[in-house]
């Protein structure tokens, strides 16, 4: 069972630009979630905020709370580097280790984490996080080859299969298609609806037929106006948010008038 | 009728222009080789020099004139720059393979296993023999001190300065690292000389002179490395600190990893760069004529400094044992570069 997310009245900002502005919400364990919405509304922000990603740029910050289950991960005393142990990210464009093999690329989490592991268990790791990210039967036979070689959807789903080799509970993915064709797409929408037995995930993404097919929540943000903070506007099943949204913003949004 | 609209021309020239033959550079040269060599021959032109700039001023109008009037403006422009293109790199190229020939021709008089092993000790300037043993020991274990101190020293110097270096001390650092770049060599072994000679008492030696090498190749390992590091793409970073990957582990195991090929061919370059160094060496060693295989005690010669003692001593026999230490000297260092770039193949990110 992987564990829930709860945002409470986040604000985010990059020194004293408030990007982002009193988002709350939840996410349930073992569900996809989608955020969508305009360029520049603080879509992928809030994305890294849920693992402390955000701060890694300089000047930037959090206030509000964010729940792992019931524990604040901006708490005192919470350790990032163990917070994004359980919770994972996959970024838009594919990020091998362009020095590491395929089997490298995905033992990376685990080995650089600092952890022993003997050649079985690594080989088991390999083979499992491969099979999980749906690429075990591409490369089981060049799995010492440079994973810089392989085709940008057989990167992403490396990119996948590494960051579930270190087993978290929640797996964010920021875009995580925008740099590939509609078979790899494909291929990695199936692969999220997969995962999602075993993970929490939240995707973000440009495409609302993406987040038709592959998400049973969504979230919809957009600016409050020009130059003004981000903010969650609505948020509900995606059934009901793409065919009866409650807000006007909304329903402009998913039926193209604007963004 | 919409084709009645189309204003242009219905029968316009086609998509071709005129061109030169292929063979128009090679007639153009051997006009403008014949020209100067007749009018060498009528008037002499003062000398080769002459004749060479005649020459090539015959090249450049002709081909310009004849192409401008079969190719238009563009191409003759172009025809005039790739010229000038060409012969630049010819001029460029001209002093180094003069300096490498002369090198050659007269390093390899005296060459022989006897100069790579034998020392100047009991050898007058006068007599031939000796040789650069002694100093070939003195520039190898020279340059691996300074090595050994500048390398660990600068590639640090660098991961701070662009990992972890924030506000004024990265800048303060950042600043006298270009305030090394200039230090004349002379004045870092000036340094070296005050601070452990005079200042600590201690005798002069290869170490010394290694120190004084290392204070030179710092601020080159330093810039090499931070432009290094820096090309490393962030989202290699991100990617590894999302994985739950301290940021120390990060830097050691991902960002080094990555550009490792940059760094390791910098710290050869700079290796390469204080191998010829000749003025520190005279404060901080000085120089003998026997072999001396202990860094840490005496004067210790090398090459850079047996070179300028063979050249000063001034007979026929000194000045040829002076080229031949200059043929080592640059086959050392020539050697050190394609290690250098051997290794830098080796690491490479692959893919």
């Amino acid at each position: 069972m992987s564990k829930s997310i709860t945002l409470q009245d986040v604000d985010i900002f990059y020194g004293d630009f408030k990007a982002v502005e009193g988002v709350s919400l939840k996410v349930e364990p073992n569900s996809v979630t989608a955020f969508i919405g305009p360029s520049g509304c603080g879509k992928s922000t809030v994305l890294r905020t849920i693992n402390r990603m955000h701060e890694v740029i300089p000047g930037a910050r959090v206030e509000g709370s964010v729940l792992l289950d019931d524990e604040n991960i901006y708490g005192r005393g919470v350790d990032p580097v163990n917070v994004r142990r359980t919770i994972g990210m996959v970024f838009q464009r594919p990020n091998p280790f362009p020095t590491m093999s395929i089997a490298e690329n995905v033992l990376a989490g685990v080995r650089l984490a600092g952890q022993r592991m003997n050649k079985s268990d690594a080989a088991d790791v390999v083979e499992n996080s491969l099979r999980g990210a749906n690429l075990w039967e591409e490369v089981k036979d060049r799995l010492d080859r440079p994973g810089s070689g392989l085709s940008g959807g057989q990167q992403q789903r490396l990119c996948i299969a590494r960051a579930i080799a270190v087993e978290p509970q929640v797996l964010l993915m920021d875009e995580p298609c925008s740099a590939l064709d509609p078979i790899s797409t494909l291929a990695i929408e199936d692969l999220i609806r997969d995962l999602c037995e075993d993970y929490t995930i939240i995707i973000v993404t440009h495409n609302m037929q993406q987040a038709g097919r592959v998400s049973d929540t969504t979230g919809f943000f957009n600016l409050a106006g020009v130059g003004q903070p981000g903010r969650l506007v609505e948020m509900g099943p995606t059934d009901r948010i793409f065919t009866q949204p409650t807000e006007q913003a909304t329903e402009d949004y998913i039926s193209g008038r604007f963004g | 009728m919409a084709t009645s609209l189309d204003t242009r021309p219905s029968t316009y020239d086609s998509l071709k222009g005129g061109t030169l033959p292929p063979w128009a550079p090679g007639l153009v040269g051997a006009i403008a080789v014949g020209g100067a060599v007749v009018l060498n021959a009528t008037t002499g032109l003062a000398g080769w020099f002459g004749t060479t700039i005649v020459g090539a001023l015959i090249f450049v109008v002709l081909q310009s004139i004849w192409s401008f009037a079969v190719e238009g403006k563009r191409h003759a422009v172009d025809r005039l720059a790739t010229t000038a293109v060409y012969s630049t790199f010819v001029i460029a190229i001209v002093p180094l393979v003069s300096v490498l020939f002369t090198v050659v021709v007269k390093g390899m008089k005296v060459m022989s296993w006897g100069f790579l092993v034998d020392s100047m000790r009991n050898v007058s300037p006068r007599s031939p023999g000796g040789g650069a043993g002694h100093a070939i020991v003195g520039t190898l274990e020279q340059v691996a001190i300074a090595a050994a101190f500048a390398i660990p020293i600068g590639v640090l110097a660098a991961i701070f300065l662009v990992e972890y270096g924030r506000g004024r001390l990265a800048k303060a650092i950042s600043f006298f690292v270009d305030v090394m770049t200039g230090i004349p060599s002379i004045v870092a072994g000036l340094f070296i000389f005050t601070a452990f000679v005079l200042g600590l008492g201690l005798e002069r030696s290869g170490f010394a002179a290694a120190l004084a090498l290392a204070i030179l190749m710092l601020p080159v390992i330093i810039r090499t490395t931070e432009e290094m590091l820096r090309i490393v793409p962030n989202d290699l970073r991100e990617a590894s600190y999302a994985l739950g990957v301290p940021k120390w582990r990060t830097v050691l195991k991902v960002v080094l990893p990555t550009s490792l090929a940059g760094i390791v061919t910098g710290a050869m370059l700079a290796v390469a760069r204080v191998a010829g160094e000749t003025a520190p060496l005279l404060l901080t060693t000085f120089l003998t004529q026997s072999y001396n295989n202990n860094p840490f005690e005496g004067p210790q010669a090398a090459l850079p400094t047996f070179i300028w003692d063979q050249i000063t001593s001034g007979t026929p026999a000194s000045v040829d044992r002076a080229w031949a230490g200059a043929l080592v000297l640059i086959t050392l260092i020539m050697f050190f570069y394609i290690v250098a770039k051997l290794l830098a193949n080796r690491f490479a990110p692959k893919g």
